[in-house]
């Protein structure tokens, strides 16, 4: 009972956030979305912050979030982009570009040039100021703030974040980057960005969704995405995660698939002291085929949790899932991946597999994956391995004459590649194959 | 002509075999639980001072525990005040000698069961303790065992006779403190067996405990406490059965194994309480706490388990490798049918160094059960070069079914080296067509299909009850393939 009032007293301040922006809420919001926020709120204070007792949670101690204090954050206008993080955008491509600090855009910051009729790209506190008819059916209808405090925190306190929607039939000829950029130099910040993309019958799009923050600040980013895919659609959505390392990232993402659609995310984690992604996706109807990359470089003291979580509701669906796991030094990874195939779900054709190479005596890996079946007419299979660098390959590169450093180094970023290689838009990729260039160097100098 | 899913159905829809009742009267104690009960169960047995003051200290532990509700298994309350904790088959007069002594109702039970002591004694070569209810009936070839220092007997035996050893290895693996199952257990345990195999001895014939549950409303509690002192080597093999009742009943075993070094414990169970009627209805709650300490250097501890019966399976024979280059194995097969549900697999904690294991699981469900294999592998710190090697099967047959699969790895040393691997599938109407086309029948077909899918779990099992298994399994399975 105590520890229960203990959790009580941290939900408060969040709770007096939220009373803190409810007036303009209700002055400025349709009231369908104002009650959906009182309910997630009232929901939170239910839930309480989650504790390692619960199974959800038991990897991942959320204690050094919940004794913080951390400042609702502001709009804050900043003219460019902070040096630190300006590697995060792609100059060079043609990407309609959003940036978004602490949670709100900003417009100086965005390029919207490039945009196709039938695509529309905008912040999403606009669309619910000018449109909020468009949003009613999807806004939240998709995320389960029932079930995860941290969604129910954000459903209730964001203020911003992006909207993207695409018509039916549209092709976009640019992947559309969405930037989500914390900073906070004076006191800790939350902020609670928000992402909603509604894809029609027929369309295609690639999404990118980063996050960076200036190295060495503390803040928190607490991020919900919604996807839904309509009918046919072919969506391909990239997650980079390059938080500062000491800040703290949680996001829940969820993903509602329609007949037939074909849908790809691909989740990196480079950044931040704790993570946890949950990444849901719900397959709703036939013929889908959904496929789930991942991957995790985790150095120094990190922890980088990746919960999925897939439900083949309907039959004749596919899921592919390849997560990936570095640790190295004092950091610790969870993985657990969740396989639902319903009564009914016949033809189900689910694969999932997770890998992890522990490179250091310290670094350690909590591996659940998960089946759970339903129908018998199925074909499900997991697998996971866990070890370090295979002494015959480095033995066999060292006769080589490649030394030990560049060896273990090449090994490790062919290891990485797997993931990497998947990546389908070039600017993306070759960004990342620089990333592990730089923190794998194997190229010999003498 | 029945089609594949139709045989299936019916294999499925088998009776239990051995859900008789036997007429004996019976010595019990009153319903519910208090410590009166706990001290009326060990005047009864004529504990000593110390092994009442573990009973009540455990279950002075277990009023402050809840029961826990993790499992992915569904079943109502139950009342802890509605158990018999103690019955026992009322003796003529005093304790039977040997087995000519023995209530031959009792004995005519065994036969029913297909153990007929007297013949194994002869001619199996097999040593057979038998617990009915609570109280263990009759224990075979103990002078042959005796005269290699080997101890075999009912647990009432060695706390009277060796309350050293007793004492010394009682709650050294479970701890009465470790669940909530096991807490009750140690408080009101009635019997079980008791094997010591001393250093340097190799036990020369497998050891034998039947257990039945008989009388109505009675819980069974029973302990095993298996320990080989260094370079010995014991097969144990125990063997389950209770009659047909509507009521759920109870079953909270302990079981202990202690390998000291260069010790090999081979425990294989083959588990068929009555699973409840075709609607759910009955069956046993089969809550079991198992778990073997490889205490020694290359000891080793290997499970095999062939799960047939109970209404609700709940257990996870572990091993704790804590000697360096010791071996834990778990070999299992599940078959769930009509509503069973079974929520079994293992823990291997890898504690010293070069310790391996090794976890073969099969899980077959049918009808409208539910099978779950859940297990930990976990890799300490010191844990340098371990191995895991992981392999869980699951077959489905009919589609109201569910098969799931909960494993953990947690490694905390980047010398360990892992796999898990795990599968789903059905039997496929080509395999059942392509038997047909050679003359086998749906049935045999299926029958064939299920024993090759489980057969690296039988090939673990001592030669006499890997034949019992397959059979136990083509009776669950009868009517069930088409």
């Amino acid at each position: 009972m105590i520890a229960l009032d203990k959790n009580r007293a941290k939900t408060e301040r969040y709770v007096a956030d939220y009373e803190k922006i409810e007036g303009e809420i209700a002055a400025h919001e349709p009231i369908w979305l104002h009650q959906i926020r009182k309910e997630a709120i009232s929901r939170f204070q239910e839930l309480g912050f989650p504790t390692i007792k619960e199974e959800e949670w038991r990897h991942t101690n959320v204690t050094p979030i919940v004794k913080r204090e951390f400042t609702l954050a502001g709009a804050a206008a900043i003219d460019s982009l902070p040096d630190t993080i300006h590697h995060v955008t792609f100059p060079d491509s043609d990407f309609t570009q959003l940036v978004f600090v602490n949670g709100f855009f900003s417009p100086r910051l965005s390029h919207l040039n490039s945009l196709q009729d039938g695509i529309r790209v905008e912040s999403l506190a606009q669309a619910i100021a000018c449109d909020a008819n468009a949003l009613e059916p999807y806004l939240s209808r998709l995320g389960s703030y029932e079930e995860h405090p941290f969604a129910a925190l954000n459903t209730a306190l964001f203020r911003d974040g992006a909207y993207v929607h695409i018509k039916k039939g549209v092709v976009a000829r640019t992947p559309i980057h969405l930037l989500f950029i914390s900073t906070s130099p004076k006191q800790a910040v939350v902020s609670y960005p928000r992402t909603l993309v509604v894809a029609g019958a027929e369309s295609q799009a690639t999404i990118i969704e980063s996050y960076a923050g200036v190295e060495g600040e503390v803040y928190f980013t607490n991020a919900v995405t919604e996807i839904a895919v309509g009918e046919n659609a072919v969506i391909e959505h990239y997650k980079l995660q390059r938080e500062s390392a000491q800040a703290f990232h949680i996001a829940n993402m969820l993903f509602y698939l329609d007949r037939s659609s074909n849908f790809a995310s691909h989740s990196i984690s480079l950044g931040g002291s704790l993570v946890r992604n949950n990444v849901n996706a719900a397959l709703n109807d036939e013929g889908i085929e959904c496929t789930l990359n991942g991957l995790v470089m985790a150095a120094g003291k990190q922890h980088i949790d990746n919960h999925t979580y897939i439900d083949h509701a309907r039959p004749h669906c596919a899921s592919h899932e390849l997560y990936k796991n570095i640790v190295d030094d004092h950091a610790t990874g969870v993985f657990k991946g969740k396989i639902l195939v319903r009564r009914d779900s016949q033809k189900t054709d689910a694969k999932q597999t997770n890998m992890t190479l522990l490179l250091s005596d310290e670094a350690s890996i909590d591996s659940m994956p998960q089946l759970e079946i339903y129908a018998d007419d199925v074909k499900c299979t997991h697998g996971a391995t866990t070890g370090r660098l295979d002494e015959n390959a480095l033995f066999y590169l060292r006769t080589r004459g490649i030394g030990k450093p560049a060896a273990k180094n090449l090994l490790t970023y062919a290891f990485a590649n797997e993931i990497i290689n998947r990546i389908r838009i070039d600017a993306v990729r070759e960004q990342l194959e620089q990333i592990l260039r730089e923190r794998l160097p194997f190229e010999q100098n003498d | 002509m029945p089609t594949a899913t139709e045989t299936i159905k019916d294999l499925a829809l088998h009776e239990y075999k051995y859900g008789f009742v036997t007429d004996i009267e019976s010595d019990v104690a009153p319903k519910g639980l208090n410590e009166d009960i706990i001290r009326f169960i060990s005047a009864k047995k004529n504990e000593p001072e110390f092994l009442l003051e573990w009973r009540l200290k455990s279950f002075r532990h277990w009023l402050t525990m809840v029961e826990p509700t993790w499992p992915h298994v569904k079943y109502p309350s139950i009342d802890y005040q509605d158990i018999i904790y103690y019955s026992a088959p009322k003796a003529k007069s005093g304790k039977p000698k040997s087995l000519d002594e023995v209530d031959p109702e009792l004995l005519a039970t065994y036969e029913k069961l297909g153990i007929p002591l007297r013949e194994r004694e002869m001619l199996a070569g097999v040593a057979v303790d038998a617990v009915f209810d609570s109280v263990s009936v009759a224990t075979t070839f103990k002078k042959k065992l005796s005269e290699l220092g080997i101890i075999f007997c009912s647990f009432s035996e060695a706390v009277e006779h060796h309350p050293d050893l007793v004492r010394k290895y009682l709650g050294s693996v479970v701890p009465y403190t470790d669940n909530f199952f096991a807490a009750l257990n140690s408080a009101v345990f009635s019997d079980g067996s008791f094997v010591y195999v001393p250093k340097g001895v190799r036990c020369p014939m497998e050891l034998s405990t039947y257990f039945r549950i008989n009388a109505a409303n009675t819980g069974q509690f029973e302990r095993t406490l298996i320990v080989a002192d260094d370079d010995a080597y014991v097969s144990y093999l125990e063997g389950c059965t209770a009659p047909m009742r509507d009521e759920n009943q109870l079953h909270a075993a302990v079981v202990e194994l202690i390998a000291h070094d260069h010790a090999q414990i081979k425990y294989s169970t083959v588990q068929n309480w009555y699973p409840g009627d075709k609607e759910g209805k009955g069956g046993i709650y089969n809550f079991v706490t198992k778990r073997g300490k490889c205490l020694g250097v290359n000891s080793k501890i290997s499970w095999t388990q062939v799960e047939t019966g109970s209404a609700i399976t709940w257990k996870y024979p572990s091993c704790i490798l804590l000697g360096d280059n010791s071996v834990g194995e778990f070999y299992s097969v599940a078959m769930t049918n009509h509503y069973q549900q079974a929520d079994t697999g293992t823990k291997m904690m890898h504690v010293g160094k070069n310790t391996k294991s090794t976890i073969v699981s099969k899980g077959i469900s049918a009808g409208r059960s539910n099978n779950t294999y859940r297990g930990l592998v976990k890799i300490g710190k010191a844990a340098e070069n371990a191995r895991n090697y992981t392999q869980c099967d699951s077959m489905l047959i009919g589609e109201k079914c569910g098969a799931h699969t909960f494993p953990y790895i947690d490694v905390k040393n980047n010398t360990a080296q892992i796999e898990h691997e795990a599968s789903t599938s059905k039997i496929g109407e080509d395999q059942i067509f392509y038997c047909r086309q050679r003359g086998i029948s749906t049935e045999d077909a299926v029958s064939m299909i299920v024993n090759g899918f489980c057969k690296e779990v039988f090939r673990e099992l001592p030669m006499e009850f890997a034949v019992e298994a397959q059979k136990l399994l083509g009776i669950s399975l009868e009517g069930s393939v088409g």
